[in-house]
């Protein structure tokens, strides 16, 4: 079996959540694998995020640069390429910085790729038999992959449960020196952090969330009264703010807000993983969707196959109903 | 600016509930509606938006078959300049990399600025962008959400990361973008647009004219295969309300109250 690498997205010296979920997928491919994490960077930040993986990992190579502060996906797959042995298995966490490196690694690897992988099947010789999923979640896929020449592996983030084994005492290696030059094509500028918007959905106990099942513009307001029926905020995910009817400051997802409140009413949201990565604290979820088949339905609390166009305005009147005999 | 989109036909996910076949090695697709990949979408917008500010031209091409020329019409209706249908029996069973090599050999037969794809497919991963821009040596930004034109030389882009947060770069032309939705609100095409274009010849490359190793393509190349699909294991899943609306809406009202709503 191949050697198994991982490389570890950190930042402020704080390794993330996903270090530790590759760890435990490269056990899951190889049970008998001592893992490797890879960590680029320049500092003490640097030294600070390879010495928390120390008990996760059997080695851990630290690649310290001034030219890698900010992790620039083209810089650090030349890296990679110059440091890793041929056939090697490299894991990535599938987010935005995975995204922009795997793929090309890959081919500058020449080694097979596979993204977004949600668990391991099995390994069968040279083919390793990976779960993906299609279609919003809709069916899910075996994948074989042929990994003679290496592969790289891109993890969805949450997927792997982190390992409580025995801790490790993994020594960090440092191979600075096989750096070589660092010019890149695209160069960082800044980071724009997101505007608050006017309603802070983190900030809410109860979210009445829309989803593309809103239909158009103006059905938010069918949202909205409920929302304000019942003291709650509107937030939604992403195809509603990519139409546009919403702001990003309402979204709920890995690329817009993560949210804790203690109820979470899913309307018409079909439940992608990049939605659900944003909800977090174990909510009550009640799902509302036209399709029984949609995703949301497999991680709700409850669910009602309904219309949501016809269901929460009958809500919402009931609401009312309610607080008027209440107030008599 | 010359510009290159790859654009793919999929099953709209938002049309379809998709289920499997019997066989269970493929999903049912006799009923499906397929329209062009959303992301793509945005990024033929995109390139449109790009070449109205700085002048050029604006190509739509699809690795596929005889039935994709159908989204090539549609966003040559938006107002593509041109539509290539990339096909030959040999690409069958292409991986991410074969689609990529393809797309290569495509890239080199003309000269273009710039190459957009689609952040992902829904039954992608993600990864052709990336391959070819590698298999280029061109830089390559992914999850783009906004483009500015600096000069003939470079551009200005950001990227959507973590948060709603966007990472600002500078980008050397050529180079390859892979385009997020909602980076613009892709313009309507009505069935007027689309008899217009329907007679624009769309020319088709192949193995023979793009010099491809058919060796290099196809599933005899694929190092990544579907070997089936299913339908997972549930936990233990939502407990489904079969009652009537009213019934639904009172059970509904009753678990808002025991959350701690309704107060």
């Amino acid at each position: 079996m191949a050697r198994i690498f991982a490389y570890i997205v950190h930042k402020g010296g704080v390794v993330d959540d996903s270090a530790f979920e590759l760890a435990a997928a490269a056990r899951k491919i190889d049970p008998a694998a001592s893992p490797t994490a890879i960590l680029t960077g320049w500092g003490a930040d640097l030294d600070a995020a390879c010495s928390a993986l120390r008990t996760s990992y059997a080695e851990v190579w630290k690649i310290a640069n001034e030219g890698l502060v900010y992790p620039n996906a083209e810089l650090i797959r030349k890296v990679l390429v110059k440091v890793l042995p041929s056939d090697s298995i490299v894991l990535v966490a599938h987010e935005h910085f995975g995204i922009d490196l795997a793929p090309g690694l890959s081919i500058k690897l020449n080694s097979a790729f596979v993204s977004d992988v949600l668990d391991i099947a099995g390994v069968e010789g040279t083919g390793l038999k990976v779960v993906r999923q299609e279609f919003g979640g809709q069916v899910s896929a075996h994948v074989r992959c042929d990994i003679s020449s290496g592969a790289v592996i891109t993890v969805r983030p949450g997927a792997f449960k982190p390992q409580d084994g025995a801790p490790l005492s993994g020594a960090v290696i440092d191979k600075s020196a096989e750096v070589g030059s660092l010019t890149a094509g695209r160069r960082y500028l800044e980071t724009i952090v997101a505007e608050a918007g006017d309603v802070d959905i983190t900030k809410h106990n109860i979210l009445v969330s829309i989803g593309r099942g809103i239909q158009e513009k103006e059905n938010v307001a069918i949202a909205q009264e409920l929302a304000d029926a019942l003291g709650a905020a509107v937030s939604c995910s992403r195809p509603v703010v990519d139409a546009k009817w919403m702001e990003k400051s309402r979204q709920v997802g890995s690329s817009g807000k993560t949210v804790k409140p203690k109820l979470y009413l899913a309307c018409g949201i079909s439940g992608a993983f990049q939605h659900l990565a944003g909800i977090k604290g174990s909510p009550f979820l009640i799902a509302i969707n036209k399709n029984p088949k949609a995703p949301i339905f497999q991680v709700a609390d409850v669910g009602i196959v309904d219309d949501l166009l016809e269901f929460l305005p009958e809500l919402t009147a009931k609401v009312h109903e309610m607080r008027t005999v209440a107030a008599k | 600016m010359e510009i290159l989109v790859c654009v793919r036909r999929v099953p709209d996910t938002s049309e379809n509930e998709i289920e499997l076949n019997a066989a269970g090695d493929d999903i049912e697709r006799d009923d499906l509606v397929y329209s062009i990949n959303e992301p793509d979408n945005y990024a033929v917008e995109e390139a449109l938006q790009i070449v109205t500010r700085v002048g050029g031209n604006v190509t739509v091409a699809t690795v596929g078959g005889e039935d994709d020329e159908q989204i090539l019409r549609r966003e040559m209706a938006m107002g593509a300049n041109h539509g290539v249908l990339i096909t030959d029996e040999a690409f069958g069973g292409s991986d991410g990399k074969g689609i990529a090599t393809i797309l290569k050999a495509y890239v080199q037969k003309g000269s273009y600025d710039l190459i957009l794809t689609g952040v992902q497919a829904e039954d992608g991963g993600a990864q052709v962008g990336g391959m070819l821009a590698a298999l280029l040596d061109y830089p390559l930004a992914s999850l783009v959400n906004s483009i500015e034109v600096l000069d003939g030389k470079k551009l200005k882009i950001s990227r959507e990361i973590e948060g709603g947060n966007k990472e600002i770069s500078e980008i050397d032309l050529p180079c390859v973008l892979s385009i997020q939705t909602g980076i613009n609100e892709p313009r309507y095409v009505g069935m007027k647009g689309i008899r217009q274009v329907a007679s624009i010849p769309i020319p088709t490359f192949g193995v023979s004219n793009l010099g491809l190793d058919p060796s290099a393509v196809g599933d005899a190349a694929a190092k990544v295969k579907r070997v089936d699909y299913f339908i997972p294991a549930l936990g233990k899943g939502a407990e489904i309300l079969h009652g009537s609306r009213e019934e639904n809406i009172d059970k509904v009202l009753e678990l808002v109250a025991a959350k701690g709503g309704l107060k």
